[in-house]
């Protein structure tokens, strides 16, 4: 018993030392990714301003190849390093796939909304793809303010966020297959080992300190803790890996699309086990006089969409945030690098700091995030299943 | 307008996404949390089961151990009780020998006593029939020497005659 708990704790402490290493290398690596990416900007901005929201927008924003750096910007022998993704394109014409770089190495027109690129029958502005109109300007039709009425192709290629989409869950399931198949060999009478019992405090933190006390009871929570244990862990190493911007920055978290498929189950599990007592609490509450009643149930009936909506903007908006924060530091140093080069290393100097400082706290809002849709998803999930007696 | 792609939910990204977490979802459910949680339990409740048999072993402790504490006191009486009875058996059987020693003794000194009395009487009869004879003896020879001499018969038989008369 002695040895089990000694041998839990040496693991605890050595994991959380390992982290903290962890995190610091991997702020440092972000910070010098950013920072070698942006150094040629510099050298650039004596042609072109340099624009903060532009590059931090660039590094939230969804693309279709993974971008790592350039080399020589804005030279004759300008360098990028960068995967090409596949494109796949579902239209009137069927299936077709191809190769990102053929956009990003194809004719490229030049749109005061940003970059945009021809390829074949379609045109990319901004990372959208749309089919060519060949009744605009390069293939682009516009109505009369300007807005682009192009119609667009199902675009489902695999993109930057779904490159980290798949390499989160692989990590996902990864870890906790192996893990799984670790508690099916060991079985109950052996102490956790390895990454067994890296993760088993936290699968019981999860389990035993949200999902149990937050739908209600054990029992009840029985039909809910694969659903909110897969959310929790996804959410939590999806945000993790965003954070590993060298691997190229995987904004998975920060995608609407993302967080709105988590949020849509949330909302179906919610109100598939909504009992008599959930409904009745919405269309039907007690002791309420009628006029009240004229009020409160649309309020109540329009939370049924409000909860799982603001779940879904809550952690999107708190993920791109906290990019955003490290981002605008990282541009703090090129913008006063602009006036003076003195200014640029002085100011560099802090905003490395600062960055560390909010890669920490990152690091944080990573856990805090997963645990926060989780508990709320919990709460959701306990409101449908509760017994009436308020 | 790229602020605007940020906001956007792009189809395809949210059909890869429900792809990608129902496979999670199925995948995790039956391979990790499955066997997570169901040995998380198993060994609580083993947990729970070891600390309630330790638990009872204790009290069975003291109970064995309160039991040796009246066994042992009820042992103590019971020699306490045993040693005295073999005190009274001793002191019983001492006292019917010394009664029976003595009845014994009376009795052997009664019937010595008894024949000593017999004997005695025996030897006194013995006695009494030889002094008998040996006065018979005597006074036969007293006799013949008496009556060898005349004057001497006339004598004894004047006195005897004297006697009688006087009787």
């Amino acid at each position: 018993m002695f040895q089990t708990t000694e041998n839990k704790e040496v693991t605890k402490v050595f994991g959380l030392r390992k982290i903290l290493l962890f995190g610091l290398f991997f702020c440092f690596a972000a910070a010098f990714a950013v920072a070698e990416h942006e150094e040629s900007h510099e050298e650039h901005a004596e042609k072109e301003e340099f624009d903060a929201g532009k590059m931090i927008m660039h590094h939230i924003a969804d693309a279709h190849e993974i971008h790592f750096f350039t080399l020589n910007e804005g030279k004759e022998n300008e360098w990028h390093a960068t995967i090409p993704l596949p494109i796949i394109l579902i239209g009137d014409g069927g299936v077709k796939l191809m190769s990102s770089s053929h956009f990003y190495h194809g004719e490229e027109i030049h749109l005061d909304e940003g970059h945009a690129y021809a390829y074949g029958d379609y045109v990319m502005i901004d990372e959208v793809i749309y089919n060519k109109d060949a009744s605009g300007d390069h293939g682009i039709a516009r109505d009369s303010e300007g807005s682009i009425t192009n119609s667009k192709p199902l675009d489902m290629s695999i993109t930057k966020t779904v490159v980290g989409l798949f390499l989160s869950v692989f990590i996902l399931l990864w870890i906790f297959i192996s893990v799984g198949k670790a508690y099916k060999k060991r079985g109950h009478t052996q102490a956790p080992k390895g990454l067994q019992a890296l993760i088993e405090p936290l699968v019981e933190f999860a389990h035993e300190q949200i999902i149990i006390p937050s739908v209600g009871s054990k029992e009840k929570a029985a039909k809910f803790t694969p659903f909110l244990l897969s959310v929790f862990f996804f959410i939590w190493i999806a945000n993790l890996l965003g954070l590993m911007s060298f691997l190229g920055g995987y904004n998975v978290m920060g995608s609407m699309s993302v967080t709105l498929v988590l949020a849509f189950f949330v909302f179906v599990i919610t109100n598939i086990n909504g009992n008599k007592h959930y409904w009745k609490h919405i269309f039907a509450p007690e002791g309420v006089p009628f006029a009240i009643k004229l009020i409160l149930v649309p309020i109540e009936a329009l939370q049924i969409l409000i909860k799982p909506l603001v779940l879904m903007v809550r952690l999107t908006a708190n993920i791109t945030a906290g990019h955003i924060i490290i981002l605008a530091f990282t541009a703090l140093i090129f913008i006063f690098g602009q006036s003076s080069a003195v200014a640029g290393y002085g100011v560099g100097v802090g905003s490395l700091v600062f960055m560390v400082f909010m890669f920490f706290i990152e690091l944080l809002v990573a856990f805090l995030q997963a645990y926060v849709f989780t508990l709320l998803s919990a709460l959701y999930f306990g409101s449908a299943v509760e017994d009436g007696h308020h | 307008m790229i602020l605007l792609n940020l906001l956007a939910a792009p189809l395809g990204l949210i059909i890869w996404t429900s792809l990608a977490f129902i496979i999670v979802l199925v995948l995790l459910k039956k391979l990790a949390w499955k066997p997570i949680l169901n040995t998380l339990q198993e060994r609580n409740d083993f947990i729970d089961k070891s600390l309630k048999s330790a638990e009872e072993a204790k009290v069975q402790m003291s109970q064995l151990k309160s039991d040796n504490e009246k066994l042992l006191a009820e042992a103590r009486v019971e020699r306490e009780k045993m040693l005295k009875e073999a005190r009274e058996t001793k002191e019983s059987i001492i006292a019917e020998a010394k009664k029976t020693a003595s009845a014994e003794g009376e009795r052997l000194v009664n019937s010595a006593r008894e024949e000593i009395e017999k004997e005695k009487a025996k030897a006194m009869s013995d006695i009494k029939t030889q002094v008998a004879a040996l006065s018979i003896d005597i006074a036969e020879k007293v006799l013949r020497s008496e009556l060898s001499n005349k004057d001497k018969q006339a004598e004894i038989v004047e006195e005897h005659l004297k006697q009688s008369q006087l009787s």
